[in-house]
Formats: C-alpha cells, sequence, structure tokens
C-alpha cells in the first residue's frame, strides 16, 4: 500500500471540492473494495477522503413517486426498506444475491456501483492490465475467460462488471446524482453511467474528476412481476456467471437486463419490444454480435435458458 | 513399545474415557481467541519485525537483475534477503524445488526474496518496490500436451509405479462387456482457514521457529539440512494448526525466509503468505487424467481391471498415486495399474487430503457406475459382487524408500484384510438412505425446478502405520502430563491424546493436561495421511503403559496385576492415589509404538460407502447438494464427536472437489490463475446440507494397541463420484471431467418451456 493522507468531508460539497485540491484523492464509503485494492497496490490513491459523514444515508420518497436513495446507505438497509421490498423488488433480490451480510453491511449504494472488475490478471500485478497499466496489454485476452465478457468487449479488455445491484438499477431505469467539485450537480441515466472498455479500460464511468456521487434515484413503480436469478458455482457468496434482472407486465411485456456479461449491466430496450415473443427472440436481439469466448460461450445459451424460466414463471403467476 | 502380535484385551478396551464423544479439551481457548496459532506469538517475540516475500514474477527462466534501491530506502526497511546474500542453503528431503529461487526461476511465485521491515505495512509496501528483471523461457505448463512425455517415476512410499497381476489384455479382450473411458481431476489447492506462517528467532546459532506445522520432526530435519547446521540447534513450535490438509507437512518459504531473515536483522521475523502465495508458492494436489478400463462377465462379476494414471510435476517430483486404491478395492482376475508422471514446471505438487485415493477414487467410482449401469446393474449391488477379502495386487515393494520394507523376507501375494466391512458399509447405507426406493432409471425425478438424483460411491483409504512417541508426566497433584511433538490440526488430537491417558491412567479427562507441537517433546507421527490418530495415541498407550509401571513399583505391585481408576490403583488388596505415589518428585513413563510386520502379513485399510442426492437446476444446471450420508468402517472410533467432525469436513471437501474446485492453469503464463479465495471456489454453508455419518462397530487389534485406525480422509474419498454418479442419475448426462460446473451440463439438458 502507498501512504495517503486522509480526511473526513463534512458536506458532499466539501468532499468534492476536497477532490479536486488532491490530486491522486479517491472518496471512501464502506472500503470493502478500495482498500483491497489498494493494498494490492492496483489503486494508489495519495489521498482519502472519507465520505461516511456526509448524511447521504438516507431513503426518501421523491415528489414523483419515486424513491431517492442516499449514496451512502448500505446495501443491507437497502434490501430491507420495505419501500423496496415492495416496489423494487428486483434490487432488493439482486442486493441479497450479492456477496455476504458482512460486505453488504458496510457496501454503500455509490462504492457497489463504482466497484471494479474482478478479472483475476487485473488483480495480479505481475500480469499485464490495460485497465491497471493503460497500454500494459490484456493478459485475459487468450488465457482463463470463463468470467469474461461475452458483448461490448473490446481487443483491450474483455472484462466484465461485478455488481449484482447495478443490474437491478438499470433495468428499473435509475438515476445517478452527482456533485461536481465546482459545486455544481447533475443527473446521470444509468445507462449512460458506466462505459464499454473501448480503447480505454480504465476509464469505466461518466463520472469527472473529483465528481461525488450523493444519491441514486427511481422512478415511480412500474408494477409487473420482479425477477433477479443470479446463476454460479456455489449456492452463495460467488460472482454471477451470468444474472437476469426482469420485470414483466400483465401483458407479458417487460424489460430485461444481464449482468455477468458485458462490462456494464447489458440492455437493449429494442430487444424489449421481443419480450411476448419468448426468451429466444428476446436474446437474439440483446446479445446480437455477441463474440464470446471457446470457455464463455455457455454464457448466451444460459441467458436464453434463464430468461425462458423467468418468462415461464411469469406467464404462470399470470395464470 | 514393539507392536507385532494382535492387540488383546488391555485398558482401552473399558472404554470410559476412550469412545466417548467428549467436547475438544482444546475448544475453550479457540473459542475464546486465547489459542496462540503461531503468527499470534506475540509474547514470545515482543520485537519482532515483519518479512514479507516477493514471489517470482514469472513462470520459467532467469532473474537478469535484482534492483533493490527503491526498497531499500522506503520507510521502515531493515534488510532484503535474496538467493545472492543469503549463504548457501541445502536441499530439504521434503522440497522439489528450491524454496528460494534465484537466478533460475522453477515457477511462478517461487520466493525470490523475503523484505524486512518495522511493520507489516511498512515490509509490504517495500516488497513492492524490489525491481526484478527476469529472462523468461519456455515452461511445460499443460499436463494434456505432456502426457505422452510422461515417464515411469521411481517407486515411492505408494510401492512401485506399475503392477500387474494375470493377463489384462487378454482377459479385457475376452470380456463379455467391456467399459473404456479416460476422466480427469484438476489441480486443488487445500484452502485452509490460516496461511503458512512462522515466527522466527535466534539465540546465537539457536534457531526457535513458532509455526504452523503438521509434522515438527521431517521439518526440523528439514530447516537444518538446508541451513546446514545442526538439528539439536532447531526448536519448532506448533501447539496450533488452522488447519492443513497436507499443505503443511513440511518446510516452506514462510519458515526458511524467516529464519533467514531473523538471522541477517538480527531481531525476530514474522513471515505469513498470502493466499496467493499459499496458492502458487506452496504445494497443491496435482492434475490427473486416467484412463480405466473394466471387463466383466454378463452376470456382473469384474475379469479385467486396468487403470493408468497420468500427473506432472517439477522435475524429480512424484506422481499423484491415482491408483493405488484399485489394486485393493475389486476383485477380479486379471489386472493392470500404471502411473506416468510428467516434467511440468508448474508450482511443486505434493499431498493434499488422502493423496492418490480422493482423486483415484473420483474416477474408479464413476467408472464401476458406469459399469454398473452398462450391466443393468444396481450400483450397489455390483460393488457388493466384487467384494474381495483378500487384496488382489499386492505388488513387491522391495525398492521402495520405506525403510520399514527394507529386510522384509516374504511377500505375500494377496494378504487378507484386517478388517473389511466394504459390502456392510453398503448395505447399512442403502437401507438407512432408501436406496430401494429409487428408480434405477435416470432423469426420471422432478422436484419444482430440480432434477432429482441420487448416487452412490465406495470410500476407501489406506490405513498407515509411523512411529510414534510420547512422554507422560504424573505429578503429585494426581496431574497426568501428557507431552509429544504431535500436532492438532483442527482434527482433535488433543483430545483423543488425553482420553488415552485418561483411560490408561484411570483418571478423569480434566486431570490430563496435553502439550503438542514442540520439538522438545518425544518424536511422535505428526498429523497426515490419516495416521494421526491412532499412531500418536498408540504412542501415548505405550507411554502410560511406562507410566503404570512406574507407579505400579512405588505400590510395590505388578503392573499387570493393577487397576487403575478414580486416580488409584489397586493390586493384591493395596492401594494408593496417584498423587501420592507420584510424590514431589513426580514419575514419568517415556515410550513409543513401532510396528512389526502386522501390515506385511495383512492388509490395513478403512472402508466406506458415500450416498448423495443432488438436485440440477433444469434450467441452469447449477447442481446443489440435497442429502449425504457417509457409512463408515474404519477401526476404533477414539471420540464420535471428534471423528464426525472430520468425516463430514472430508464430504464437504469432496462436494467442493466435485462441483466447484478447479485450480485453473493458464497454459501460457503457467501459473494458476484463480489464486484467491474468490476466484477458487470451495462450498460454502449453503452448499452443504444436513449430513448424517454412521460408524460401524469395528475393532481393528490388528492394527494398532488402539484397535483404531484412521478416519479424516476417508470421509473424502468416493464423495466426489458419488455427486457424479447422483448427477448422472438426475439428468442422465455423464460427466468425466472434474468439476462439474454447469457449463459442462447446459448443452445436454432438456430445452426450458418458453424459449420461443
Ligand atoms: C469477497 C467479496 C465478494 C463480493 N461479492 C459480490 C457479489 O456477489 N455481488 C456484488 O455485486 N458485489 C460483490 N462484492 C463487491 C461489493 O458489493 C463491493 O465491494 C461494495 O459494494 C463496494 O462498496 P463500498 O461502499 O465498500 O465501496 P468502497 O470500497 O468504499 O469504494 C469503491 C469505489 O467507489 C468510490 N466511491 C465510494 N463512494 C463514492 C461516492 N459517494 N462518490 C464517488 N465515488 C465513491 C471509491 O472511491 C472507490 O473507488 C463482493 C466483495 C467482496 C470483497
Ligand atoms: S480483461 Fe481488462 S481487466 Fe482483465 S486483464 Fe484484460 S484489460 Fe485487464
Amino acid at each position: 500500500m502507498r501512504p495517503f493522507t486522509y480526511e473526513r468531508a463534512r458536506t458532499p460539497a466539501e468532499a468534492a471540492a476536497a477532490a479536486k485540491r488532491h490530486a491522486g484523492a479517491k472518496f471512501v464509503a464502506g472500503g470493502t473494495n478500495l482498500l483491497d485494492l489498494m493494498k494490492l497496490e492496483i489503486e494508489t490513491p495519495t489521498h482519502l477522503i472519507d465520505v461516511n459523514g456526509l448524511g447521504l444515508d438516507t431513503l426518501e420518497t421523491t415528489p414523483e413517486g419515486g424513491l431517492r436513495i442516499g449514496a451512502l446507505v448500505r446495501n443491507t438497509d437497502l434490501a430491507a426498506d420495505a419501500r423496496v421490498r415492495r416496489d423494487y423488488g428486483v434490487l432488493a433480490r439482486a442486493l441479497l444475491a450479492g456477496a455476504s451480510g458482512q460486505l453488504r453491511n458496510m457496501a454503500t449504494t455509490a462504492g457497489n456501483l463504482l466497484q471494479r472488475t474482478r478479472c483475476p490478471y487485473f488483480y495480479d500485478t505481475n500480469m499485464p492490465c490495460n485497465k491497471r497499466v493503460p497500454g500494459d496489454g490484456c493478459a485475459a485476452i487468450g488465457g482463463f475467460t470463463r468470467q469474461h465478457a461475452v458483448i461490448g468487449a473490446s481487443d483491450a479488455c474483455i472484462a466484465t462488471h461485478p455488481s449484482d445491484m447495478a443490474v437491478a438499477l438499470r433495468v428499473l431505469d435509475a438515476t445517478v446524482e452527482t456533485i461536481g467539485p465546482d459545486g455544481a450537480t447533475r443527473r446521470i441515466p444509468l445507462a449512460d453511467f458506466h462505459r464499454l472498455p473501448g480503447d480505454q479500460p480504465q476509464v469505466e464511468t461518466a463520472l469527472a474528476a473529483g465528481e461525488l456521487i450523493t444519491a441514486v434515484t427511481l422512478p415511480r413503480p412500474v408494477g409487473g412481476a420482479h425477477f433477479y436469478r443470479k446463476v454460479r458455482d456455489r449456492a452463495s457468496f460467488a460472482f454471477a456467471l451470468v444474472s437476469v434482472a426482469a420485470i414483466v407486465q400483465r401483458d407479458g411485456s417487460g424489460r430485461v437486463a444481464l449482468g455477468g456479461v458485458a462490462h456494464k449491466p447489458w440492455r437493449v430496450e429494442a430487444a424489449e419490444s421481443e419480450m411476448t415473443k419468448g426468451a429466444r427472440a428476446v436474446v437474439a436481439r440483446l446479445l446480437a454480435g455477441a463474440k464470446p469466448t471457446t470457455e464463455n460461450a455457455f454464457k448466451l445459451k444460459l441467458v436464453e435458458r434463464v430468461l425462458a424460466a423467468v418468462l415461464a414463471e411469469a406467464k404462470g403467476a399470470r395464470g | 513399545m514393539k507392536f507385532d502380535t494382535p492387540a488383546t484385551t488391555n485398558p482401552i478396551d473399558q472404554l470410559k474415557v476412550v469412545g466417548q464423544p467428549f467436547d475438544r479439551i482444546d475448544g475453550p481457548a479457540k473459542t475464546t481467541g486465547t489459542a496462540r496459532y503461531a503468527y499470534e506469538s506475540h509474547d514470545v517475540a515482543p520485537d519482532a519485525v515483519y518479512g514479507c516475500i516477493v514471489g517470482a514474477a514469472i513462470a520459467k527462466g532467469r532473474i537478469l537483475s535484482i534492483d533493490e534501491t527503491d526498497a531499500k530506502a522506503a520507510p521502515g526497511v531493515l534488510g532484503i534477503v535474496t538467493a545472492e546474500n543469503a549463504g548457501k542453503l541445502g536441499q530439504g528431503d521434503f522440497n522439489t524445488a528450491k524454496l528460494l529461487g534465484g537466478p533460475e526461476v522453477d515457477h511462478y511465485h517461487q520466493a525470490i526474496a523475503v523484505v524486512v521491515a518495522g511493520t507489516f505495512e511498512q515490509a509490504r509496501a517495500a516488497a513492492q518496490r524490489l525491481r526484478v528483471r527476469y529472462e523468461p523461457s519456455r515452461g511445460r505448463f499443460d499436463l494434456a500436451a505432456a502426457k505422452d512425455t510422461a515417464v515411469k517415476p521411481k517407486p515411492g512410499a505408494g510401492g512401485p509405479s506399475d503392477s500387474s497381476v494375470g493377463d489384462f489384455a487378454t482377459a479385457f479382450a475376452a470380456a463379455p462387456v467391456q467399459f473404456d473411458a479416460t476422466y480427469t481431476t484438476p489441480d486443488q489447492t487445500h484452502a485452509m482457514m490460516e496461511p503458512h506462517a512462522t515466527v522466527a528467532k535466534w539465540d546465537g546459532n539457536q534457531l526457535t521457529m513458532w509455526t504452523s506445522n503438521q509434522m515438527i520432526a521431517w521439518t526440523v530435519g528439514d530447516v537444518a539440512k538446508t541451513l546446514g547446521i545442526p538439528k539439536e540447534d532447531v526448536r519448532l513450535i506448533s501447539p496450533y494448526i488452522g488447519g492443513g490438509f497436507g499443505g503443511k507437512l513440511f518446510l516452506r518459504a514462510d519458515a526458511l525466509l524467516a529464519a533467514l531473515a531473523a538471522r541477517a536483522v538480527r531481531r525476530p521475523v514474522k513471515v505469513a503468505l498470502p493466499r496467493p502465495l499459499v496458492i502458487n508458492n506452496t504445494t497443491h494436489r496435482p492434475a490427473t487424467i486416467q484412463r480405466i478400463r473394466l471387463g466383466a462377465t454378463r452376470d456382473g462379476k469384474l475379469t479385467a481391471i486396468a487403470h493408468e494414471s497420468w500427473s506432472g510435476d517439477q522435475p524429480d517430483g512424484e506422481p499423484e498415486t491415482a491408483v493405488s486404491q484399485t489394486r485393493l478395492l475389486y476383485a477380479g482376475e486379471h489386472r493392470l495399474t500404471a502411473m506416468r508422471l510428467a516434467v511440468l514446471d508448474l508450482p511443486e505438487g505434493n499431498s493434499m487430503r488422502a493423496p492418490g485415493e480422493a482423486p483415484g477414487m473420483m474416477a474408479l467410482e464413476i467408472a464401476i457406475d458406469e459399469m454398473a449401469e452398462k450391466l443393468g446393474l444396481d450400483p450397489v449391488e455390483f460393488r457388493i459382487r466384487n467384494d474381495t477379502q483378500v487384496v488382489p495386487d499386492n505388488p513387491v515393494k522391495a525398492d521402495s524408500d520405506d525403510p520399514q520394507a527394507k529386510g522384509e523376507q516374504t511377500h505375500v501375494p494377496h494378504p487378507p484384510f484386517s478388517q473389511r466391512q466394504l459390502v456392510e458399509c453398503l448395505r447399512r447405507g442403502a437401507e438407512k438412505f432408501g436406496w430401494a426406493r429409487r428408480n434405477p432409471k435416470p432423469a426420471q425425478a422432478r422436484d419444482g425446478r430440480w432434477l432429482v438424483g441420487t448416487g452412490v460411491a465406495a470410500a476407501f483409504r489406506n490405513n498407515l502405520l509411523m512411529k510414534s512417541a510420547a512422554r507422560v508426566r504424573l505429578d503429585q497433584r494426581g496431574i497426568v502430563t501428557v507431552e509429544t511433538d504431535m500436532t492438532d490440526i483442527g482434527t482433535g488430537s488433543y483430545t483423543i491424546i488425553a482420553q488415552t491417558a485418561a483411560e490408561m491412567m484411570g483418571v478423569s479427562l480434566d486431570e490430563v493436561v496435553v502439550n503438542l507441537g514442540d520439538s522438545r517433546f518425544p518424536v511422535s507421527c505428526g498429523s497426515g495421511g490419516q495416521f494421526g490418530a491412532a499412531n500418536s495415541t498408540s504412542g501415548v498407550f505405550a507411554a502410560c503403559v511406562k507410566l503404570r509401571e512406574a507407579v505400579a513399583r512405588k505400590l510395590g505391585v505388578e503392573a499387570g496385576e493393577a487397576t487403575f481408576a478414580h486416580g488409584r490403583v489397586f493390586a493384591g488388596g493395596r492401594s494408593g492415589t496417584l498423587a501420592e505415589l507420584a510424590g514431589p518428585a513426580g514419575l514419568t513413563g517415556e515410550d513409543g509404538i513401532e510396528y512389526g510386520d502386522l501390515d506385511k502379513r495383512y492388509q490395513q485399510s478403512t472402508f466406506g460407502a458415500h450416498f448423495v442426492e443432488v438436485g440440477v437446476d433444469a434450467v441452469t444446471g447449477e447442481t446443489r447438494v440435497r442429502r449425504m450420508l457417509a457409512v463408515c468402517a474404519a477401526g476404533r472410533i477414539l471420540n464420535p464427536k471428534s471423528a464426525r467432525s472430520q468425516v463430514i469436513g472430508a464430504m464437504t471437501m469432496g462436494v467442493g472437489a466435485a462441483l466447484m474446485e478447479d485450480l485453473v492453469v493458464d497454459k501460457r503464463k503457467g501459473f494458476f490463475v484463480n489464486h484467491d479465495l474468490a476466484g477458487y471456489e470451495v462450498p460454502v454453508h449453503a452448499d452443504i446440507p444436513h449430513q448424517e455419518v454412521i460408524f460401524l462397530e469395528e475393532t481393528d487389534p490388528i492394527a494398532s494397541p488402539m484397535k483404531a485406525k484412521g478416519v479424516g480422509e476417508l470421509g473424502i474419498c468416493g464423495v466426489g463420484a458419488a455427486v457424479a454418479n447422483a448427477i448422472h442419475h438426475a439428468t442422465g448426462i455423464r460427466i468425466r471431467d472434474y468439476p462439474i460446473t454447469l457449463d459442462k451440463l447446459l448443452e445436454r439438458l432438456p430445452l426450458p418451456t418458453d424459449s420461443g
């Protein structure tokens, strides 16, 4: 770990401003991802700004009837909230499918969105990795790729985004609220929040330097049956091989987003017009242009099968 | 005590203490955090500083240069040890690759330096500043590709690499029903909780190491040999071990580099291996490719059995002895086994819980299931039909390294088993598990989204005999103190040793103190190969016999006539308390167990049967285990509670091997990629259902005076195959490559409805 300085910010604006003052500053929330990466010197911030005392840990109903989730709300608390469980079931399920009880007690909404990939080569500093060291090459390409992306990857990086929560937020059309170092706030639709790797896999989100996430907002509940199916080799405490977040309405229409297949939660709105035709039709458009490796080609089949089961279950429930 | 005739009645047979399900006597210390593990030995070396090991960044090649400038300038740095300045190092008896590499690099994460600093964080930060330039060379990392270069290895502890009985080729060709298939098992890591860790301290020439090690005497020897110092100058202390599973049988880099670092900086040094180094720096269970051929008559009698196995290791390494059990388990007149060893430049392979049998049974017991299916026979019945009460294939071990084998006069070609209740295990298990209700046709049962199936496998693991000594002291309070360098790797050694001493001396369990894991104590068998329990308690038995003699002498009676009970000795109308008889000077008995040739005249093995029910998600192919039962026949069970814990732990590990554990080799770069516990998955609580264990009544007077054998590894042998067979029963899909992950099943699972 590299030496760093530490401060505790009192307001969001102060936190963002502090980030501007220190080149190489990072916010720290639950620390469950950042600290691990610092020990391995994959992250080397020179200054840490602790955002736990900013009062961003509340949930409130928005004037539009949606939900505003403070950036520091813990994953455990979010999953347990009555409104979330009633109106945004896909989110509660996604959260509870992630990590372990202890980690969820620490993990925050913003930190979860910004957690970094679990590509094993990213984690081994002896291996070339464009995400760690831009221009270094990608050790994963041609290596062990069972967990890696099947779509939207590039010649520079084939990593996936590991979050479960983010997949549910994507299907719920969430928006990320931020405050910049100059005090300006902005709203970024989750669809535009995470980036594909392209030739700059080290740039993972639309956030500018020093920009602080203050909240994530959800629009009014859309009803429907909510599903989050996470597929993994062991029953708990494992990252998704693939996950399927879906909301299916009584008429069979609906939305679907995928985890474990790309550098971001994967959703193609146009594919959702096929929902009433069945999983194959949806997946044909959702994963059109997929470029799996031999080791992860199974993910395509798997997504289709899981979505088919979800649609069947939704239909069954409708009677 | 030389154990060369079968045991007769002895004080252990009272079973007042031995055989009872006592809680672990070390439990309170462990649950309150007062049990000091190696890295927590703060009080013995309060001035200790920290060493951080640097592992090689390439798998094969040479170090061109090491630039220490930045690392030396980092805060708190006290010294850096590399092969350049470490002095001449010898090679231990139990190491294949060098523990401190350089300039040659033999495998990824081979230790090439240890950086010492005042705090752990400083040492780690400085270690990351070491600039090493390498010249990589081509390595061999792919077992399948190297298979054809594999050669016949020299005979090892498991006997010769090859054996044959009758004429396999002819018998197989003539067999009315033939089966031939190839199986693979992957590399695996021990994944014990506590990583390798050592605190090393020098007082003049005397080196003391608080470490985490299963085999104290072996490791003292290898420390001395590697450092080129007399054994007498080395002391190892390893009272608590947070799991080992074979990963801590030997001297490893943590201990050697702590010693070198402590010598260099003239301060005690602590070193622990981070998980990635546990995986790529230390040993692992090697992958295997196994071909099994079976020939049978139509009514299900095996006539021909061949089992061949290929594995890889560093130059001069050893094979994974995956064919051993096939020489012993089933009848069949014509047989062949062979092991071949390829040179691989991966980290070195070695023992992991039930080496040989664990991967061997994973293959053999699927093959048996497949043959039963081919014959249209129930797999339990098929196994029963091919039971044998004598060893079918007992190759001469004459040129083995085993000193106990030297001077062996007569070779018995088909020795009987000392005890063999395989059939009883299978029958009892089948009854308990409800096997009779099973539909023999696969892919028939469904429970909601789950395709449900059941599977069976035999369990088999040899019983190994090792010399083991102990000292037992009696003091004037009547307290019995046992001292032996035996280790407790979480198995329950403390407790069963205390039970043995209590039974022998006629005292209660809380009047016994057990001190383990110190090289100043008499040399025990150590922990490994499921040989710990029976041998170490037999050593304590022998020492207690000596102590009983001393006590009887004090009372002026014959030890043979004395009764020891309730802290007193009674004989011929005389009696006295142990406390009085010990007096202020106390009394001591010291002895060990040694074995004659009973294990040559009788084959000593442990047997069992595993029954497993799985559900396979019809949509995703995820397999989840629903029920597990093990029936074991393994001699006298010294403590049913700790023995059960051993067996259910082993069953859990077997589930891991079946479904998820896989050290993935990057065949270009030559290392295990998933080198942390996020990437290398082992079962979590949610993966393991209720597990039931039945121990059959058994005493084995041929095995030891305790009439006990091992059981800690029996529990893993066969589990993987039982899971695989259950998956086949659930889905109709036969997978021969472990682990059985969903991607291997997916293509062949029926399509879900609503795919459109
Ligand atoms: C063993 C293990 C298993 C796991 N399994 C899963 C799993 O199955 N599914 C899953 O989804 N996740 C899993 N996780 C990841 C876990 O969800 C994340 O570590 C966690 O959500 C991160 O949140 P945090 O608050 O601790 O973030 P931190 O570690 O504090 O921060 C993460 C990043 O977010 C930045 N950040 C934090 N807050 C803000 C803010 N307000 N504004 C701007 N930037 C900010 C930090 O600078 C840092 O870059 C696992 C983690 C571990 C260690
Ligand atoms: S896939 Fe991405 S994260 Fe992984 S090694 Fe390649 S560049 Fe790095």
